[in-house]
């Protein structure tokens, strides 16, 4: 056991991947009990789920464009598929499940299962494209998704559960309920999400992703992107891999969705939005590519970061972009960082020599 | 006559994301960065072009150098404070920083011509041609737009082809170390391409909203996206392609909306592209480059 | 870990911006606070209204777009609303403290928590939300918490319909698109109407479901009804003109904002279309936009609650000190209604005798009873009440466009 132990933490991946589970197993501990002490405020009770929500989105995309390499610029399409999805299993299980928290896992691994689903028929066409092209694509798909959704109605009345994807209301028999209004998005959503399944889908998504990055898949995802050619000519199924990790982040992607729409009495689809996915992107690109710790910090950082500017009134976006562009060069501007290095070089030396200075006294 | 208009609409818009897409594809070719702060410098462009004509009353030719001028120092002056220190860097650092630049020029926009929009005067003085009874009309507008976006991929095409610092940013855009070697100046080059860059989003700025009238903050970020849908399109990199998707994509998206479905057409244009781009994968006219291990 | 390091460099320095202004924040309210403090005493000596002076401030809360695409609207409902506390904290008596707060027009987190922002804040009356998506996350929000809500301009009748403590100070959108068919049955009854409208919006496809509903009913001659622009491709409205001119519509509705509507107006007149053009309470404002040509919308009907233009003493004081506040501004539909909206809970407040103590279910529970019966007069309406859904009933108005003013249509 000790051994295992020790060769645990000599491996350099797990020992990182212990870290980031320690990490945010000691984070959720902390703030459940700070919660249950009733020492927060609305505001930032409010911001727990979504956090969650980032975060497992933000490790997913890590996923694709840090460990893969592939840029997607339509993560929020995938999220915005599982979160309808998701709202609209949930409603339907309402008579059939009592139990709130399984209804929301049940709609959660629904949601997760429909993007991945969608994603994998996506994949197969797209992934043959590369770089930037993909990238043009998933955008694209983001659109188109958001563009359907916001044309969809969904609802239950006497006869059944309808759905349609149409230009003009679908009417409803007297008495009925939509579940998704067109452009009013879905509406008197019961509310499901908590904090602490918010905590579980950050584990299940770590776990996943973790384990496929140190499996013997993730070192061949990895040799995939670091040279294609190189891996293909040693006999690694490039595309399999491809789409594998495209399919488990689209499914992942959808998960997080479905615990995000269940989380407002409302959603409209024009939330997955383009800006969505840039601001996922930003979060895992600012956490560090293929830093899946990176990208747990980085997401919960920069989603407090505009909440906690609102003091700031109109200025506060203005401040956020201010600081995004100085983040991002104190984080990968060589100049910066090695200003930055002598800067802090010459601080230690300030505080030795001021040291020195007290003892000499 | 129905569809003859229905094209000129189309070729009307789509010029105007054509001479948008040639900035983006311009930047992209040589700097190897999605820059997505173009479609707000457009923005600031049309704002300039609407100050001068309407707060100081100078002529709307005046308007547009002085938004060329602006826009082409604030090019540069971004590029130097947000992309130049991550020269080196992984694109998508600088693909973020790009999108950083966006926000900070929106909000900026706002603080400063706040957010109600304002009406654009078309810079314009022409009368609208009409054809058959009226049934078909052609606007100054989209006449000048054509015209502007032809010379412009015309002058970027012999730019590059046949300058001295053309032929620089084709060697930069081909191999950086490579042309560094061979006495290439290649931070100076991309500072060159971002300036020629930004002048042309002040030219597509003023010539978006004479077609557009509404000008507000935002303004540019959709026509942004659209445009470099349109440049993938053509084949990103390449100039007269960023031309040909430009316009392509506008047609479509007419009559998308004329004969489908004017509430689908988003779906549709996009579905369309993506169509396209798995039938030739790198765009229209784009290389398709041969990878080397 | 160098790069940690700097992101944590970078953190400290932004946790140290917002910590500086995090503070001057709070001196400000405190500042306000020892000032309540101070008077208070001195009101308390004298004895004066029983009605407040000593207690605390009530706390009114508004959430809206601030910044991005919106924050036209969101502004306007903020500034119409911040001259009506002006004007009541000037009389004395009731005192009222204000706070808006950004949601982005987003429809569900960032709407939520601008609102739990407010709730922190200690807001006991919610004066939002501006745009329909976010008031539909907050309202059920409202529901739970018991606090009352009033909207200046969400619409959607499903905001009233969340809960029995939701009301609306503007027409809901059926409720308008059927009242536009009602007036086009009675002034244009052999027209070919043409619709275009923004799908991707809950205001404008709601005006647009009421009215077809209702046009078909009247037996009106709808040629175009699915001429739709969204979001994200409104750049180009040329081709929905089109449509229109093609089908020989003579009148044309556009249940949408001014901005897109003044590219309708342009792009019409360029290519020589003259139909009467129809528009909502959103088209308010199109005369005040900087750069256009009023000529172009001339003859422009449209059915709105409020007119800048008009004489009456409160509308003249509101439109000045609007102006004074932000430049020259001319207010729209969207700042009288915020205006309007403080005045009517002002008055519910001092009806029912709610202070700043009042708790906010208390609060909510007493302003619910003072709704039901209340009739209030305000910029937008004479004698507006509501109904049992907290659904406004007031008087729709058409006004054309004649001389670039808004005149009563006879």
């Amino acid at each position: 056991m000790k051994n295992r132990m020790n060769t645990l933490l000599k491996n350099k991946n797990s020992r990182t991947s212990l870290i980031t589970y320690l990490v945010v197993i000691v984070a959720f501990v902390v703030t459940q009990y700070l919660y249950s002490a009733g020492s927060l405020s609305s505001s930032v009770k409010g911001y727990l789920v979504p956090i969650c929500v980032y975060i497992s989105l933000a490790v997913s995309l890590n996923l694709l464009v840090g460990i893969c390499g592939e840029l997607s610029l339509g993560h929020a399409g995938f999220m915005g598929i599982g979160a309808f999805s998701g709202i609209v299993i949930a409603a339907l299980l309402k008579d059939t499940i009592a139990s709130d928290a399984l209804r929301l896992l049940c709609a959660m691994l629904g949601g997760g299962v429909i993007a991945g689903v969608v994603g994998f028929v996506i994949g197969v066409p797209v992934l043959r494209l590369r770089g930037d092209y993909l990238a043009i694509v998933t955008l694209a798909f983001g659109e188109i998704m958001k563009n359907i959704v916001g044309n969809t109605y969904a609802g239950i009345d006497k006869t059944g559960f309808h759905m349609a994807i149409s230009t003009s209301k679908m009417p409803l028999e007297a008495g009925g309920k939509y579940i998704i209004n067109g452009p009013l998005g879905a509406t008197g959503i019961q509310k499901l999400a908590t904090f602490p399944m918010g905590f579980v889908l950050v584990l299940f998504t770590l776990f996943v992703v973790l384990n496929l990055i140190n499996s013997k898949e993730g070192r061949a995802i990895k040799a995939v992107r670091d040279n294609r050619i190189a891996a293909e000519s040693v006999g690694i199924n490039v595309t399999a891999f491809r789409m594998k990790a495209f399919v488990v982040s689209a499914f992942l992607a959808g998960m997080a969705g479905a615990l995000f729409g269940l989380n407002y009495s409302s959603v409209t689809a024009s939330k997955f939005n383009f800006n969505t996915s840039i601001n996922i992107l930003v979060f895992v690109v600012l956490g560090g590519m293929g830093n899946i710790l990176g990208s747990v910090i980085s997401a919960t950082l920069l989603y407090v970061l505009p909440e906690a500017l609102r003091s700031l009134e109109d200025y506060r976006m203005i401040l956020y972009a201010i600081v995004l562009i100085v983040v991002m060069l104190c984080t990968w501007s060589p100049k910066v960082k090695e200003y930055l290095s002598v800067a802090g070089d010459k601080l230690s030396s300030l505080i030795k020599k001021k040291e020195e200075v007290g003892s000499h006294e | 006559m129905q569809i003859l208009q229905y094209l000129i609409n189309g070729i009307s818009i789509g010029a105007v994301y054509a001479i948008i897409a040639l900035g983006y594809t311009m930047v992209y070719g040589i700097a190897k960065m999605l820059n997505f702060a173009h479609g707000d410098i457009i923005m600031v462009g049309a704002y300039i072009s609407f100050c001068v004509t309407n707060y100081l009353g100078l002529p709307a030719a005046v308007s547009v150098v002085a938004a060329v001028v602006v826009c082409t120092v604030l090019g540069i002056a971004i590029e130097g404070l947000a992309y130049k220190p991550l020269r080196g860097t992984p694109s998508l650092a600088v693909l973020i920083t790009a999108i950083g630049v966006s926000y900070f020029l929106q909000n900026a926009a706002q603080l400063i011509w706040s957010s109600s929009p304002k009406n654009f005067t078309s810079i314009v003085t022409m009368d609208p041609i009409s054809l058959m009874d009226g049934r078909l009309v052609i606007t100054g507008e989209v006449l000048l737009t054509v015209c502007v976006s032809v010379a412009v991929m015309a002058g970027l095409t012999f730019f590059t082809g046949k300058t001295r610092t053309g032929k620089a940013m084709r060697a930069v855009s081909e191999d950086r170390d490579a042309a560094q070697l061979m006495g290439i100046n290649v931070n100076r080059t991309i500072s060159t391409t971002f300036a020629i860059g930004s002048a042309l989003a002040a030219i597509a700025g003023v010539l978006l909203c004479s077609t557009v009238p509404t000008l507000m903050p935002t303004t540019g970020s959709m026509p942004g996206i659209r445009a470099f849908t349109a440049a993938v399109f053509g084949g990103i990199g390449s100039i007269p392609g960023a031309m040909l998707g430009g316009v392509l994509l506008g047609i479509i998206e007419t009559f998308s909306k004329a004969y489908l479905s004017t509430q689908f057409s988003d779906a549709i244009v996009f579905s369309v592209l993506i169509i396209i781009l798995l039938v030739r994968p790198a765009g229209l006219l784009g290389k398709q480059v041969q990878e080397k291990v | 870990m160098k790069k940690f390091v700097a992101l944590l460099l970078a953190c400290l320095m932004v946790a140290s911006l917002f910590a500086g202004c995090g503070s001057t924040g709070s001196t400000e309210t405190e500042a306000a606070e020892t000032a309540a403090e101070t008077a208070a005493p001195a009101e308390g000596e004298t004895a004066a209204a029983e009605n407040s002076a000593d207690a605390p401030a009530i706390k009114i809360g508004l959430t809206g777009p601030l910044t991005g695409a919106n924050s036209e609207y969101g502004l306007a409902v903020r500034g119409g609303m911040e001259i009506a506390v002006a004007e009541i904290n000037a009389k004395g008596g009731l005192q009222i403290e204000f706070k808006a707060e950004d949601d982005e027009a987003d429809g569900s987190d960032k709407a939520v928590s601008a609102y739990n922002t407010l709730k922190d804040w200690g807001m006991q009356i919610f004066a939002g939300a501006v745009t329909t998506g976010s008031a539909l996350a907050i309202a059920a929000e409202t529901v739970n918490d018991q606090i009352f809500m009033l909207t200046p301009s969400a619409s959607a009748v499903d905001v009233a319909m969340t809960g029995s403590n939701v009301y609306q100070m503007c027409f809901t959108d059926p409720n308008q698109g059927a009242s536009a068919a009602e007036l086009m049955a009675e002034k244009w009854p052999d027209a070919t109407i043409g619709v275009i409208y923004d799908s991707s919006d809950a205001y404008s496809s709601g005006i647009v479901d009421g009215f077809l509903a209702k046009a078909e009913e009247l037996g009106l001659n709808v040629a175009v009804d699915n001429a739709a622009f969204t979001q994200d491709n409104k750049a180009d409205l040329s081709t929905q003109v089109t449509q229109c001119k093609d089908a020989g519509c003579d009148l044309v509705f556009l249940p949408f904002y001014y901005t897109e509507a003044a590219q309708v107006l342009t792009y019409a007149n360029t290519i020589g279309y003259e139909p009467t053009f129809f528009g909502c309470d959103g088209m308010d404002g199109i005369l005040n936009v900087e750069g256009f040509d009023t000529a172009l919308a001339e003859g422009l009907v449209l059915m709105t609650p409020f007119d800048a233009n008009a004489t009456d003493e409160a509308t003249v004081s509101f439109v000045e000190q609007f102006k004074a506040n932000n430049d020259g501004k001319v207010p729209n539909q969207f700042a009288a209604d915020g205006y309007d909206v403080i005045y009517a809970l002002y008055n519910a407040c001092v009806a029912a005798g709610i202070d700043g103590n009042t708790p906010a279910d208390e609060a909510c529970a007493l302003l619910q009873e003072q709704f039901a019966t209340m009739t209030v007069d305000g910029l937008t309406g004479t004698g507006m009440t509501w109904d049992e859904n907290g659904m406004i009933s007031k008087a729709p108005a058409a006004v054309v466009v004649t001389d670039g003013v808004y005149v009563p249509m006879a």
